[in-house]
């Protein structure tokens, strides 16, 4: 190998005066702002990028959220207000229908991948994977960089399509042709929807380049003694979601590639037989199948859904074996069911498409394997409550999250089985059924997920601590807020409540959904709002928060606690610690943890 | 291994075993570029897929292939052979030949751009083109138009070590860039002949 040849011989020794003659070192090395800030080359930065831009883009899809909220919630009431604001697109302080459907688009693409996927998987792949395996940096920290600016751009391009005249891209997050293909059919579909197909493969290609750097960094970059079997199930979890992107995005991006072709260059992959009722125009498209997008589409759009949750699986329970003091329940089994789900995975995508007019008996296939995935998710639930069990459980904030984390994947899973079954999903497909099934389980559980690693790894990422009082109060209001706007969204999909629609008026059987709708609309503004306050609280902490005085604050295990309290680039001064033991030894012989960097006692037994 | 740590100018390398001896681990970043051929192996299996979707469905019509694409197939062959030779060369470290062969290797890669340029052009004339209905055409210009851009993505590669090459500024004589090169290059190479196949029968 080209860069090791210094590795033939025995481990160098550090003597005192070389280390002190490193550190004298550094300060002629001073980096300057723009290559510690800016273009970053070190993990932990590039996390700290994906993880401020994802909150900037949090703020904006929540917001989104909270203004078609308005409309759903008071129909026929005005907002003067939105008119400053928002001029033409809410005439008369309504929302009108455009900016309806733009603002639910803009809210599922950007949730879905810009938070989701890459303020997520993007911050704690990068801070944890090289932490905790070990690792100075990434396999290549230049491509890491490439990663976040490739997502920096597609930032740019997607911000930019919301200020063109005609508006963003408004077909929905999943964005169907013929009416995204068709830029006469709908206002969105104009120069809107090109700019979101170039974001989206911008994207791609950010989450291609993150996804092979860390998938090649668990694989070749731990350090001495971390077996696979030693990693945290964090690495695990993270392992399997880049696995899934870096085969599933490339499909996404040859679906999105035949659409911009129909779109600008009149082929017809999608389009077929269409007459367009807004210019009276037939047009010449023939042969093309709309379903082949959908394909496409769910090829990557199932994997999507577990690429954003696996993350928060791996730090969910990371933090549980933590906080209750007790070794994770059933390590290989967490292990082996992260895999099955990750098969699991690519093999169930019809099961958004059982009304397109699938084979019945295909659909049947899909039906088995989509109810198969409940059983990996039933045994990690499973575990992770019997981790909590009997443990000596600290409610530090990131417990509290990851525990609801549990509560909401249950609460969500269950729902996931109705729709499973293709016969139920007929009656429930696209109704309000869908939407509060997969808030449950993905949006508003993943978000939990990311919460309690932020209020977890904010000491390492930081050096200091997020006030818990803030941390305490943002937990019972988004808990209590989540299930209030969600749960009752199943009673209207079970009533035929479609989604997607803006105005129910005209159904005298949906007036009775009133005042719950005002309800949901009212809690959707307080939970923002209480979003808000710790986003705050996350500034304010960076400056302000109290200090970190201890280098391993939680009692933890894992290797990113051994890094000094402020690491700088290349994480750990002396040699790379090596480790002798898996990352779970909680209340073991006595001891309340032991880390993995302690060698096998006498006598100790395996785990 | 590294025991001494320049902040921000360590060495970034894969660690050793218990017993100090080196991991017989494959390089990461060769084991980066398998995964990335693994990821653009999934981007043609889904456009392929789609077109077998398709070319079951009412109105599909199918084309011949240009003929000029039997003649970028065998540069192309040619030019895998060639980029071994310079592989070769390098680790013998026979340094001119390495660079007839890498700039042997860039023509080629050039040469079969072109070539697809041209077949394009002449599957373009005979009449098969965007508008209208979809049929084998439609996909031919996509699929191998995007493969066509992974080559012009090598061949640029290849200009970057060539410039090197000619410079002769390498001071580090390691291999591992050129292996690098080779393996993405010998994999465009299979990629078309799949392609080739695939346009052919099915
Ligand atoms: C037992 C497990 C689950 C089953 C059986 C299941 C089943 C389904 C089915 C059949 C649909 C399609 C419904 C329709 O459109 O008619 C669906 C939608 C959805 N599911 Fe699940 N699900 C499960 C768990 C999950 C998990 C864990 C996630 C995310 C982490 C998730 C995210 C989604 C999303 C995002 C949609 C809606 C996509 C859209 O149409 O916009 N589901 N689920
Ligand atoms: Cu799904």
């Amino acid at each position: 190998m080209s860069n090791d040849s210094n590795l033939h011989g025995k481990p160098e020794i550090v003597t005192g005066h070389e280390v002190h003659h490193d550190e004298h070192h550094v300060h002629h090395h001073k980096e300057t702002f723009i290559t510690k800030y800016v273009f970053s080359q070190d993990h932990k930065t590039i996390g700290k990028q994906f993880l401020i831009t994802g909150i900037a883009w949090a703020i904006i899809g929540g917001l989104f959220s909270v203004l078609f909220r308005l409309q759903l919630g008071f129909p026929d009431q005005t907002f003067p207000i939105l008119e400053t604001f928002f001029g033409r697109y809410a005439k008369g302080g309504q929302i009108q229908p455009e900016f309806y459907y733009a603002l639910i688009t803009m809210h599922g693409t950007v949730l879905v991948f810009f938070v989701l996927t890459a303020g997520l998987s993007g911050t704690f792949a990068n801070l944890l994977i090289p932490l905790q395996c070990g690792a100075r940096d990434m396999a290549s920290p230049f491509l890491n960089m490439l990663s976040y600016w490739f997502f920096f751009m597609a930032s740019v391009v997607m911000v930019s399509s919301l200020f063109v005249s005609t508006g963003p891209a408004s077909g929905g997050w999943t964005s169907y042709p013929p009416l995204s293909a068709l830029g006469d059919a709908n206002q969105g579909s104009k120069i809107g929807t090109d700019l979101w197909l170039i974001a989206m493969a911008l994207f791609v290609v950010s989450s291609l380049l993150g996804g092979l750097n860390y998938i090649s960094t668990i694989l070749n970059m731990r350090t001495k003694g971390m077996s696979m079997t030693r990693l945290p199930l964090t690495i695990w979890a993270l392992f399997f979601t880049a696995i899934l992107g870096v085969l599933s995005f490339p499909v996404l991006l040859s679906g999105f590639i035949l659409l911009l072709f129909d779109r600008n260059l009149g082929t017809s992959f999608y389009l077929s037989d269409i007459f367009v009722s807004q210019t009276g125009q037939a047009l010449p498209n023939e042969g093309g199948s709309a379903i082949l997008y959908q394909h496409l589409f769910w090829f990557l759009g199932h994997p999507e859904v577990y690429i954003i949750i696996l993350p928060s699986m791996g730090i969910v329970s990371e933090v549980l074996a933590v906080n209750s003091r007790k070794p994770i329940f059933g390590y290989m089994a967490m292990v082996g069911s992260l895999f099955a789900i990750t098969i699991l995975a690519f093999l169930v995508w019809a099961h958004h498409m059982f009304v397109t007019g699938l084979n019945p008996f295909l659909g049947s296939i899909f039906v088995l394997l989509t109810l198969l995935i409940a059983v990996p998710s039933a045994i990690k639930v499973f575990n992770w409550l019997t981790t909590l069990w009997r443990g000596n459980i600290r409610f530090t904030p990131a417990t509290l999250f990851s525990i609801g984390f549990v509560s909401l994947f249950i609460s969500g899973g269950l729902t996931g089985v109705f729709l499973g079954n293709s016969t139920i999903d007929i009656h429930l497909h696209d109704t309000k059924f869908i939407v509060a099934h997969f808030h449950i389980v993905m949006g508003v559980a993943s978000f939990f997920g990311m919460f309690a690693g932020v209020y977890h790894w904010f000491p390492k990422m930081f050096g200091r601590y997020l006030n818990s009082t803030l941390g305490f109060i943002h937990f019972w209001v988004t808990m209590a807020g989540a299930y209030l706007i969600f749960w009752p969204m199943h009673y209207e999909g079970l009533a035929g409540v479609p989604r997607r629609y803006l105005d129910l008026s005209g159904w005298h059987n949906f007036n009775k959904f009133g005042e719950l709708n005002k309800m949901i609309t009212v809690v959707s503004i307080i939970v923002f709002a209480v979003q808000l306050m710790f986003i705050f609280n996350f500034f304010y902490s960076i400056f302000k928060g109290r200090k970190v005085r201890h280098q391993n604050p939680w009692g933890a295990n894992t290797l990113e606690w051994t890094t000094p309290i402020r690491p700088g680039h290349g994480n750990w001064t002396g040699e790379i610690p090596e480790v002798h033991r898996w990352a779970y030894d909680y209340g073991k012989d006595g001891r309340e943890f032991i880390p993995q960097t302690e060698p096998i006692g006498k006598g100790e037994g395996h785990h | 291994m590294l025991s001494r740590i320049k902040l921000g100018e360590f060495k970034n390398t894969p660690p050793i075993d218990g017993d100090g001896s080196q991991r017989q681990r494959i390089h990461p970043h060769k084991f980066t570029l398998w995964v990335a051929i693994g990821s653009i192996i999934m981007m043609f299996a889904g456009l392929t897929s789609a077109y077998i979707v398709k070319s079951n469905q009412a109105g599909w019509q199918n084309v011949a292939m240009p003929k000029i694409f039997w003649y970028s197939t065998g540069t192309i062959l040619l030019s895998s052979l060639v980029m071994q030779m310079a592989l070769r060369s390098f680790k013998q470290r026979e340094m001119n030949q390495y660079r007839l062969q890498i700039a042997g290797t860039f023509l080629l890669g050039v040469t079969f751009v072109v070539l697809q340029w041209l077949g394009f052009q002449q599957l373009w004339n005979s009449g098969v083109q965007f508008k209208g209905s979809s049929g084998g055409g439609q996909f031919l210009y996509v699929i191998a138009g995007l493969h066509a851009v992974h080559v012009l993505g090598g061949v640029i590669a290849l200009m970057v070590m060539l410039i090197k090459a000619f410079l002769g500024r390498t001071k580090l004589y390691s291999s591992v860039p050129v292996e690098l090169m080779a393996t993405y290059w010998h994999f465009v190479d299979l990629l078309w002949i799949y392609l080739l196949v695939f346009f052919l029968w099915i």
